[in-house]
C-alpha cells in the first residue's frame, strides 16, 4: 500500500521530533478519516448526532496537538439512506481519499455493503452501532452492543418484575429477527413463554391490528425491537388506545434515536431499557464529557443516545490504537488494538476483545420517566459471548464472514 | 363478542382513513382530470402545521382541525397558479411535475424541520369495551370522515360553486360558453383538494409519526384508491376505500400489515384490469 | 448511416479503449456504474419514448434482474447461466404483465398505475423476507438487508476467473454501446416503425392491419429484459442487492433521467442518467443543500420549461443554427428559381 510507507516514515519522524511538531501540528500533513452516516433520508435522526460527536472528538484531538503530531481531517459522506451511495462512497473513501479509517454505517444492511469493499481495498473499518452480532472480520472493530450484552439483562429484569409471558414486536430485518430469537431463548430459559412475534418494516405506521391482537393475547409485558421513523406510531397508537401503563413495555432500541422527544411523557413512561450509555451515568468522565460537549454544541443539544456515544467511543478507541502503534499502517494499528486496549470512557470502562474484535463493556438498566432515562442498575464488563461462540480471530485470522448465530 | 367490536372498529377505521386521505386527490382528479402526486406531501405539511401550532400553544383541536386546511389550502393556491395552471389537461406532465414538487417539498421539510419533531399528543382517551380498549380517537376519525364526505356532497350539490364545478366537470367548454370562469373554478377546486389533504394530515398527525418522508406511504394508497374509484369523486372514493379497506384488513388480521398492503395492491390491479374506468365508470354512473 | 450515430459510435469506442488506461480505479468503478445505469435508462427510453408505454414502476424489472442474478449465482457458483436468467425472468414478467394490460386495452395513466403497483408489491414482499426461512436454495433473501457478498461475473465457464474492475468496465460499456446501436437498429426495422406509429395513433395502426397489442407486448418484454440485464450487472458491480432496487425512488430516478435527457431520443436518457447520477454523488459529499430539493427542482424545471429534454433542445438549436447557415449559402440559387418561375 503506497501510503503506508510514507506515513510510516512520517510517523517515525513525528515520534522523534514530537515536541517540535506538536507546536506546528496545523502545518503538518493531515490524517484523513471518513465518516459515513445518513445525514438525510429516513435515518438522519441517528446519523446526524453520530457525525456531530465524531467531529467533536476530532476537534478535541486536534486541539490537543493532533494524532501522531498531525491534525485529523474528517471527510464526511451523506449516504442519504441509500445503499448504492454507501457502496460508491466506500469506494471513494478507500481509493480516492485513501483514508486511514472509516467510521460509518448505521443499519446492518449498510455495514454489509461497506465491509467487503473496505476489505478488498484494505481500509480499516469501525462500525460504531449496536447490532445483532456475528461479524467475524479482522478488518473491522465494533464497539456497539450485541444481544449477549444487553438483551439477557433486559429480559431477566422484565420477567422478574412483570411476569412470564411476552409479546414481541420486531423490525423486519436480520437485527430484529436474530434479537427476537435471543428474546425467545432468554424467556424460555426463565420458564416463560412468547405469546406472539410480529415483524414490521422500517416505515410501518399502521399498528391498529397489532394492538388488537395484543389485547386478545393478554401478555404480561411487550418487548419491542423496533427501528426506524415509522414505529414511533406504535407507542402513540398504543397510548391512544388507552393501554399505556396497562401493559408494560421493554425495549432494546427505544431512545436510540431520541424517540422520547417526539412522544409525550405519558406515551413513554415506564418503558424499560438496557443501554451501554446513559446521560445520567454518574462518573467524573461522563460529567466532564457532557460539560465539554454542551459547551461546544449548546446546552439545548438533544440528549446523547447510546448510538451517538458509540460513535465517540469508537473514535477514541481507534485513536488509542494509532497512538499505541505509532503509525497509521493498517496491520500495525490492528495489532495494537488487539493487544489489549482499555479506555475509561463516558459509558464506563471499555476493552477491545482481540478474539472477536468486539468490546467488553458496561450496560445500564434504565426506565423512562418524564422523557428522561433514569438508571436503575449497572451490569459491569459484559462480554460479547454471542459473537465469541462463532468467531475466533486468533485461530482463523482470515475470516471475513458474518455468521448468523443460531440461537438454541 | 367484545373482541369482535374491537376488530370491527379497526375495519371501519381502516376504511375511514383510506377515504380521508384519498378525498382531496379524488376531487382534483374528478374535477380536473389531473393527478397531484404531491398529495402525500400536502398531507405531511398539514401534519407539520398542526405540530407547529400545538407547539406555539394553540388549542389542540384548532391545531388539528382548522390550522392545517388553511395553511395547506394557501400553499395549494400558490402551487396551482405557478405550476398546475400551465399544464391543464396534460395528465402525464402534471404527474411528473407534481412528482418533482413532492421531492422538492420533502427536501425542504427535511432542511427546515430536520430529523425528529415533537408530535401531537392524542387528545382523546381510550374507551373500554368490556375487557378491551378501543382508541377514542379512532372513533373520532371515523365520525369526522363521514361528516367530511357529507359536507363535500352538500357543497357540490347545494351551493352555487358546487353547481359551477359540476358543470365544468361535465363539460368545460359548454360551461365556459355559458359564462363560467373555468380557470377560476379549477383554481378553487385545486385549493379545495389541497385543503382536504392538509385536513387529513392534521387529523392523522396524532396517530402517525410526523417526519418528512411519511408522505410516500400515503400517496401510494390514495393514488390507487382514486384510480380504482373512478371519475366520481365522492361515490368513487367511498366505494373504492370500502372495498380496498376490507380486503386490506382481512389480510392484515390473517397475517400481518405488510401482506395486508400487498393484498390491497393486488386487489387494485385486478380491479383496474376488470374496470379500467374505475368503479364509478361502471356503477354509480353520473353520480357525484 | 447518419452523422450523429457515427459520432456516438466513435466516441463510445474511444472511451471504451482509453478510459481503463487513463482513469484511476475509483473513477473507473464509478463510470462502470454509470454505464450500467445507462443500460437501464435505455430500456425505459425504448418503452416510454418510442413505445408510448408509461411505465411508472420500471424498477421492478431492474430489481428482479438483480435478485435473480444474486440467487442464481450463489446457488450455481458460476455466472453465465445466472446472467441469462437475469435477463429472461424480468422479460417474462414484462411479457406477462403486458399481456395482462395491453390485451385489455389498458393505456396511458392506467398502465402507469398498474406498473407502479407491481413495483410496490415486489418491494413490500421482498422487504419482508428477513427471516431465515426465506431462502431460494442457498441464497437467503435477507429482507430489508438484501443479499450481500454476491460473487462478481466471471469469464464464462471459468468460475475462478472473476472479472477485474477494468474488465467489468469494458463489459458494461460494451454492452451499453451494443444496447444503444441494437435499439437504434431495431427502431429502423418495420417492427420499430410500427411501434412508433402506435405511439402516435394506435387506432390508425390497427386499421392498417397491425396488431398493436402484440407490438407493445414485445417492446415491453424487450425493455424488461434490458432492465434485468442492468440489474444483473449492478448486482455484480456492487456485490450486493437490496430491496431499494425495487423502490418508487428508483423508478422516479429513471424517469427523471428520461425527462432531463429527452424522452423521445435514445442518447438523451443516457446523458441524463450520467448527469443526474454524478450530481447525486456530489450532493452527498456536502452538507449545504438537501439532495431531494435539488432533484425535485430539476424535475420541476424540466417538465415546465424544457419538456422535451436537453438533447432534443440542443439538437433543435443546433439544427436551426445549421439551417440558417445553409439558407444563406443557398439563397441565390433559390432566388434564381423563383425568378424563373415568376
Amino acid at each position: 500500500m503506497k501510503i503506508s510507507r510514507r506515513t510510516l516514515v512520517q510517523g517515525a519522524a513525528a515520534s522523534v521530533f514530537a515536541p517540535a511538531l506538536v507546536r506546528s501540528a496545523a502545518a503538518a500533513d493531515p490524517i484523513i478519516i471518513a465518516s459515513m452516516y445518513d445525514l438525510s433520508g429516513g435515518l438522519e435522526a441517528a446519523g446526524k448526532p453520530m457525525y456531530d460527536v465524531l467531529s467533536f472528538a476530532v476537534e478535541e484531538m486536534n486541539a490537543a496537538g493532533g494524532l501522531l503530531g498531525r491534525p485529523v481531517k474528517v471527510v464526511s459522506f451523506d449516504t442519504q439512506t441509500n445503499m448504492q451511495l454507501y457502496a460508491q462512497y466506500a469506494q471513494e473513501a478507500a481509493l480516492k481519499h485513501k483514508v486511514a479509517v472509516v467510521h460509518g454505517g448505521i443499519t446492518s444492511a449498510s455495514r454489509e455493503v461497506i465491509r467487503p469493499v473496505l476489505d478488498k481495498y484494505r481500509t480499516l473499518y469501525f462500525y460504531d452501532m449496536p447490532y445483532e452480532g456475528g461479524v467475524c472480520d479482522r478488518n473491522i472493530f465494533i464497539d456497539g452492543v450485541t444481544p449477549a450484552h444487553d438483551t439477557e439483562v433486559l429480559v431477566k429484569h422484565a420477567m422478574k418484575n412483570w411476569g412470564k409471558t411476552v409479546y414481541t414486536l420486531a423490525a423486519d430485518y436480520n437485527y430484529g429477527q436474530i434479537t427476537s430469537d435471543w428474546v425467545k431463548k432468554f424467556v424460555q430459559d426463565g420458564g416463560g413463554q412468547v405469546l406472539g412475534t410480529e415483524f414490521f418494516p422500517l416505515d410501518a405506521t399502521n399498528f391498529g391490528s397489532t394492538i388488537s391482537k395484543i389485547q386478545a393475547a393478554k401478555p404480561d409485558f411487550i418487548l419491542t425491537i423496533l427501528v426506524g421513523g415509522g414505529p414511533i406510531s406504535f407507542y402513540r397508537q398504543f397510548a391512544a388506545a388507552g393501554l399505556a401503563g396497562k401493559i408494560p413495555i421493554a425495549s432494546t432500541t427505544f431512545a436510540g434515536s431520541n424517540e422520547q422527544l417526539v412522544l409525550t411523557a405519558e406515551e413513554s413512561n415506564g418503558i424499560l431499557l438496557c443501554k451501554n450509555y446513559l446521560e445520567a451515568i454518574d462518573t467524573p468522565v461522563n460529567k466532564d464529557f457532557l460539560k465539554r460537549f454542551r459547551a461546544r454544541y449548546g446546552a439545548d443539544y438533544q440528549p446523547i443516545s447510546d448510538l451517538t456515544m458509540a460513535s465517540y467511543q469508537g473514535m477514541l478507541l481507534w485513536a488509542a490504537g494509532v497512538k499505541k502503534a505509532g503509525t497509521l499502517d493498517r496491520m500495525k494499528v490492528i495489532e495494537a488494538l488487539e493487544s489489549g486496549i482499555t479506555l475509561d470512557l463516558p459509558s464506563g470502562a471499555m476493552t477491545i476483545d482481540p478474539t472477536t474484535h468486539h468490546c467488553i463493556l458496561d450496560v445500564h438498566l434504565a426506565v423512562m420517566k418524564d422523557k428522561n432515562l433514569v438508571p436503575i442498575e449497572t451490569f459491569a464488563q459484559r462480554k460479547p459471548l454471542d459473537t465469541a461462540a462463532v468467531c475466533d480471530l486468533n485461530k482463523s485470522p482470515n475470516d471475513t464472514k458474518q455468521y448468523i448465530i443460531k440461537v438454541k | 363478542m367484545e373482541y369482535a367490536i374491537v376488530v370491527g372498529v379497526e375495519f371501519v377505521y381502516a376504511i375511514a382513513t383510506l377515504a380521508l386521505i384519498s378525498l382531496g386527490l379524488a376531487i382534483v382528479f374528478g374535477m380536473m382530470r389531473i393527478i397531484n402526486l404531491a398529495h402525500g406531501e400536502f398531507m405531511v405539511m398539514g401534519s407539520y402545521a398542526a405540530t407547529v401550532a400545538v407547539h406555539h400553544g394553540v388549542n389542540v383541536w384548532i391545531s388539528i382541525l382548522i390550522v392545517p386546511p388553511i395553511v395547506v389550502g394557501l400553499i395549494g393556491m400558490v402551487v396551482e397558479r405557478l405550476l398546475v395552471r400551465h399544464l391543464y389537461g396534460r395528465m402525464v406532465e402534471t404527474m411528473l411535475a407534481t412528482w418533482g414538487l413532492s421531492l422538492f417539498v420533502v427536501g425542504l421539510l427535511t432542511t427546515v424541520f430536520g430529523d425528529t419533531t415533537e408530535g401531537v399528543p392524542t387528545p382523546l382517551r381510550g374507551i373500554a369495551v368490556g375487557a378491551y380498549q378501543v382508541s377514542g380517537y379512532s372513533l373520532f376519525v371515523i365520525g369526522l370522515t363521514v361528516v367530511t364526505m357529507l359536507g363535500m356532497y352538500a357543497l357540490l350539490r347545494s351551493t352555487r360553486f358546487g353547481l359551477l364545478a359540476r358543470g365544468t366537470m361535465q363539460n368545460a367548454d359548454m360551461a365556459a360558453a355559458l359564462g363560467t370562469d373555468t380557470s377560476k373554478v379549477y383554481a378553487v377546486t385545486f385549493t379545495l383538494g389541497a385543503a382536504l389533504a392538509g385536513f387529513a394530515g392534521g387529523v392523522l398527525a396524532p396517530v402517525s409519526g410526523v417526519f418528512p418522508s411519511i408522505g410516500g406511504s400515503y400517496i401510494g394508497r390514495a393514488f390507487i384508491t382514486v384510480i380504482g374509484g373512478g371519475a366520481a369523486p365522492l361515490f368513487g372514493t367511498a366505494s373504492a376505500s370500502t372495498l380496498f379497506g376490507i380486503i386490506n384488513q382481512i389480510a392484515t388480521f390473517a397475517s400481518n400489515p405488510v401482506y395486508g398492503e400487498v393484498a390491497l395492491l393486488l386487489a387494485a390491479i385486478v380491479l383496474i384490469r376488470a374496470m379500467p374506468q374505475g368503479i364509478t365508470g361502471r356503477f354509480f354512473r353520473g353520480r357525484l | 448511416m447518419n452523422l450523429g450515430l457515427a459520432c456516438i459510435g466513435v466516441i463510445g469506442v474511444a472511451l471504451l479503449v482509453a478510459l481503463p488506461a487513463t482513469l484511476d480505479l475509483y473513477e473507473l468503478l464509478q463510470i462502470t456504474l454509470y454505464a450500467i445505469l445507462g443500460i437501464l435508462a435505455l430500456s425505459l427510453a425504448f418503452i416510454w419514448g418510442y413505445g408510448g408505454i408509461l411505465c411508472f414502476g420500471h424498477s421492478a424489472f431492474f430489481g428482479l434482474g438483480a435478485y435473480a442474478y444474486a440467487v442464481a449465482v450463489i446457488n450455481l457458483g458460476e455466472s453465465t447461466l445466472p446472467l441469462l436468467i437475469a435477463i429472461a425472468l424480468p422479460a417474462a414478467l414484462a411479457a406477462g404483465l403486458g399481456y395482462f394490460m395491453f390485451y385489455a386495452r389498458i393505456s396511458d395513466v392506467y398502465v402507469g398505475v398498474i406498473t407502479l403497483t407491481v413495483a410496490l408489491i415486489l418491494y413490500n414482499c421482498i422487504n419482508s423476507t428477513a427471516g431465515p426461512e426465506y431462502h431460494i436454495g442457498e441464497a437467503l433473501l435477507g429482507g430489508f438487508n438484501g443479499i450481500p457478498n454476491i460473487p462478481s461475473l466471471n469469464i464464462p465457464f471459468r468460475p475462478d476467473a472473476q472479472l477485474e474492475p477494468e474488465a467489468m468496465f469494458v463489459l458494461s460499456m460494451g454492452l451499453l454501446l451494443l444496447t444503444y446501436f441494437g435499439l437504434t437498429a431495431l427502431l429502423a426495422t418495420r417492427f420499430g416503425r410500427v411501434l412508433v406509429a402506435i405511439r402516435e395513433n394506435e387506432q390508425r395502426v390497427e386499421f392498417l392491419g397491425y396488431d398493436a397489442r402484440l407490438h407493445k407486448l414485445v417492446a415491453f418484454a424487450i425493455g424488461g429484459g434490458l432492465a434485468g440485464l442492468a440489474g444483473c450487472l449492478f448486482a455484480a458491480w456492487g456485490n450486493y442487492v437490496s430491496p431499494t432496487a425495487f423502490s418508487v425512488v428508483q423508478s422516479a430516478q429513471i424517469i427523471i433521467w428520461l425527462m432531463v435527457g429527452g424522452a423521445g431520443t435514445l442518447i438523451g436518457p443516457v446523458i441524463g442518467c450520467f448527469a443526474i447520477s454524478w450530481l447525486t454523488l456530489k450532493i452527498g459529499t456536502q452538507q449545504f443543500v438537501n439532495a431531494n430539493v435539488v432533484l425535485g427542482a430539476i424535475l420541476l424545471v424540466f417538465v415546465l420549461l424544457v419538456p422535451k429534454g436537453i438533447v432534443p433542445l440542443l439538437s433543435e438549436r443546433l439544427g436551426s443554427w445549421l439551417l440558417s447557415h445553409r439558407r444563406l449559402t443557398q439563397l441565390p440559387r433559390n432566388a434564381a428559381t423563383q425568378e424563373s418561375k415568376a
